[in-house]
């Protein structure tokens, strides 16, 4: 088989994996080395790909060859598939002719379980351990721990890669028991706690002695399914919050389920991937990780799926209007953060701009606030907007037309933009 | 009384504009280079560029505030039109005002300034990764159409990212390209520049990027709009998997295959010369 065929086989394969950012690296340049990752802190996008997804790494897998049978993926034994697989060279030889022509950042490199955990990894290393130390690659790498590996072989994996990830896939181990039977919560949470504990030795480690090598610096990322089982928002929501507090993700990513198999525990294959859903999780992700909000302030057992109308922090501003308006000129940082359309830059701009002088909400959208939005929980001086008249009804209409144009499935929204208030 | 300024196009001539109008004590009605000078009522003055007025005037502005001269810079890299009056502008009120405004991005004077940077730093920031080289007989070769003068800026990227490599970066827009080998960089005027067609190695990596590109896509999740807005069409015309059939056949004649020789032939590695604008601080 050659080249392009594998490519196109464990491309195809690899795609479902929502995962794709080369953020949270610094490699500076090394004599005699190619590349390096010291570009802009929020990675580097090279192209956008037709569903609109960032393309930053060369993402595929190093084989679709599985000995297990998740039930929700296309890899999975018992599925008809035409396999193939890279050989280590090849992938080394791929990934730096595409990095030398800035067509990515790095590889992410996952794999089908081929034979056992173990001897996947292995190959996975070897590949990583060629392209680091033959091709004295210098870029960005990606790698996934394959759970039930044996802890020293990701150990090696972590010296070689920037960032670890183990994917959790299925928010609950009920979940799991049913569409994973192969896997456990306990055989993906082992190699986190590893790779976290690891991490954080190896940072101590280099605050001493400025070569101690350095372990996944990137930290590691996790990805969620959502859909394919019937866990709620806040079920999840409060998932992602617990791996950041205890286990120091970087990030959690979410992955709209997309029906890829016909079976009797998984939703039909004519339905339609919840990208709605996966946007609200993103938008309320994002408040977790920088607005200092906590799941518990956004959903809870008696509201435990986001309004699809509006996004997380309207939707929280809403059911909080005796905590409205907020006065810019004397806010402090964090109530700033909790007006809809001020984000972290606008935030950080008023608190600088109001030094110089009392602020108006004119000036405001020339400080990146998006005042169709915030115009109605904001005063400056003690004013709102001129001209500005509002029924609790209209704010809620004002709030969804403003969003409208920004969501995934426009066509979609439009079925629930009239339902009753009540839903 | 007011004057057209006449300048050379160089950072340091513009510079070197601010320095003549303080000393004639004028008010400026446009800061022009290029190109015939128009007829105007107004008094018509060519600047010399002297590298010692641009080296105050740059070091007066550094002084008023951290930030300023560097602002100054990428300013005039942006395709903000009237830039050159603009930054009079910021520059005569630093000078008269001090440094307060500087924290209120909303000031009059400040805000255009601000917004055509940050449309700089964010075409800088995409062209970091839209850019696609092409290997030609060892070198690597790119073009690119950005709408401000990138390339200043995209440098020491580049140079990291390909230190031991040899490569040139093209810019269709403002006619000059950035060279860089053995360890050193320049950008140099350059008025054509025809890229060869692609040799058998370069035409397979090309398809194998290609083919990538078009598998990577979820199809159930085809949204072109969310695509256009994060990838703005005008940056398509320069990336590999937006070309048509030719660009991926490879020369069949060998003999044909001229390596892109125009800017190969340039590389003068071991001369340390820049002709572009020299970075704020680092007066010479
Ligand atoms: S182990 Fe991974 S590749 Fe194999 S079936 Fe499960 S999810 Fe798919």
């Amino acid at each position: 088989m050659d080249t392009l065929e594998k490519l196109t086989i464990l491309t195809a394969a690899a795609k479902y994996d929502a995962a794709c950012t080369s953020s949270g690296a610094k490699r500076s340049p090394k004599k005699g080395a190619i590349g390096s990752t010291s570009s802009a802190p929020a990675g580097c996008c090279h192209s956008f790909s037709s569903d609109g997804r960032c393309v930053t790494l060369l993402k595929v897998l190093l084989t679709n060859r599985c000995i297990y049978d998740c039930k929700y993926c296309v890899n999975r034994r018992s599925n008809d598939a035409k396999r193939a697989a890279f050989t280590p060279e090849e992938l080394a030889d791929l990934t730096i002719s595409f990095y030398r022509r800035n067509y990515v950042e790095g590889l992410f490199l996952s794999s089908g379980v081929f034979r056992s955990p173990d001897d996947t990894t292995e190959l996975m290393i070897k590949t990583l351990a060629l392209l680091r130390e033959r091709y004295r690659f210098n870029g960005y790498i990606h790698a996934k721990a394959i759970p039930g590996a044996s802890p020293e072989l990701i150990e090696r994996l972590g010296f070689l890669a920037d960032r670890l990830s183990v994917n959790i896939e299925l928010p609950s181990e009920a979940g799991l028991k049913r569409l994973a039977p192969d896997k456990s919560k306990h055989s993906i949470l082992t190699p986190m706690r590893q790779i976290q504990c690891r991490n954080r030795q190896s940072r101590e480690e280099l605050v001493k002695y400025r070569h101690a090598p350095r372990f996944a610096p990137a930290g590691q990322s996790t990805q969620l399914i959502v859909g394919a089982t019937a866990d709620t928002d806040f079920h999840i929501l409060r998932l992602s919050q617990g791996l950041y507090d205890r286990y120091q993700l970087k990030r959690v990513f979410y992955s709209a389920y997309i029906p890829v198999v016909e079976h009797a525990l998984l939703p039909a294959k004519d339905v339609k991937p919840p990208l709605l859903r996966e946007h609200r999780l993103y938008q309320a992700d994002w408040l977790l990780r920088f607005y200092g909000f906590r799941a518990e302030e956004l959903l809870d057992e008696s509201h435990p799926d986001f309004d699809t109308r509006v996004d997380p922090k309207c939707s929280w501003a809403l059911a909080h209007l005796d905590f409205f308006p907020v006065e810019i000129n004397t806010a402090d940082y964090e109530a700033l953060l909790r007006i809809p359309g001020v984000g972290v830059t606008s935030a950080k701009r008023i608190l600088s701009a109001r030094r110089v002088g009392p602020l108006h909400t004119n000036q405001l959208q020339k400080l990146g606030v998006v005042m169709k939005r915030a115009q109605y929980f904001l005063t400056a001086s003690g004013r709102m907007a001129d001209g500005l008249h509002f029924t609790p009804d209209s704010l809620l209409r004002g709030l969804i037309a403003a969003e409208k144009p920004l969501l995934p499935e426009p066509d979609f929204e439009q079925l629930s933009l009239f339902d009753p208030v009540t839903a | 009384m007011e004057a057209v300024y006449h300048y050379d196009g160089s950072f340091e001539g513009f510079l070197c504009c601010i320095f003549d109008i303080y000393q004639y004590k004028e008010i400026p009605a446009a800061i022009e280079c290029g190109g015939e000078k128009a007829f105007t009522l107004f008094a018509s003055r060519t600047v010399e560029t002297d590298r010692s007025h641009s080296a105050r005037v740059l070091r007066k502005v550094s002084a008023c505030a951290p930030g300023a001269g560097k602002l100054l810079w990428h300013g005039f890299l942006t395709c903000l039109p009237e830039k050159e009056l603009h930054l009079y502008y910021f520059v005569a009120k630093l000078l008269r005002d001090g440094p307060a405004f500087l924290q209120d991005r909303s000031d009059k004077t400040l805000y255009p300034v601000v917004r055509a940077v940050q449309h700089l730093h964010g075409e800088v920031h995409l062209l970091k990764g839209f850019v696609r080289f092409s290997e030609l007989g060892g070198v690597l070769g790119g073009e690119i159409e950005p709408k401000n003068r990138v390339l200043p800026l995209l440098k020491s990227h580049f140079c990291a990212r390909y230190q031991n490599e040899r490569f040139f970066l093209y810019d269709r827009t403002h006619k000059e390209a950035l060279f860089y080998a053995g360890g050193h960089a320049v950008i140099q005027p350059l008025e054509h520049f025809q890229m060869a067609p692609p040799d058998e190695a370069e035409a397979r990596y090309r398809i194998l990027w290609k083919r990538f590109y078009d598998t990577i896509a979820i199809k159930e999740r085809y949204n072109p709009r969310c695509r256009m807005t994060n990838m703005p069409k005008r940056y398509w015309n320069t990336m590999t998997e937006f070309q048509d059939e030719d660009y991926f056949k490879p020369q069949t004649h060998p003999e044909d295959a001229a390596i892109p020789a125009a800017p190969a032939a340039r590389f003068v590695p071991g001369t340390r010369q820049e002709p572009g604008p020299s970075a704020p601080g680092s007066d010479p």
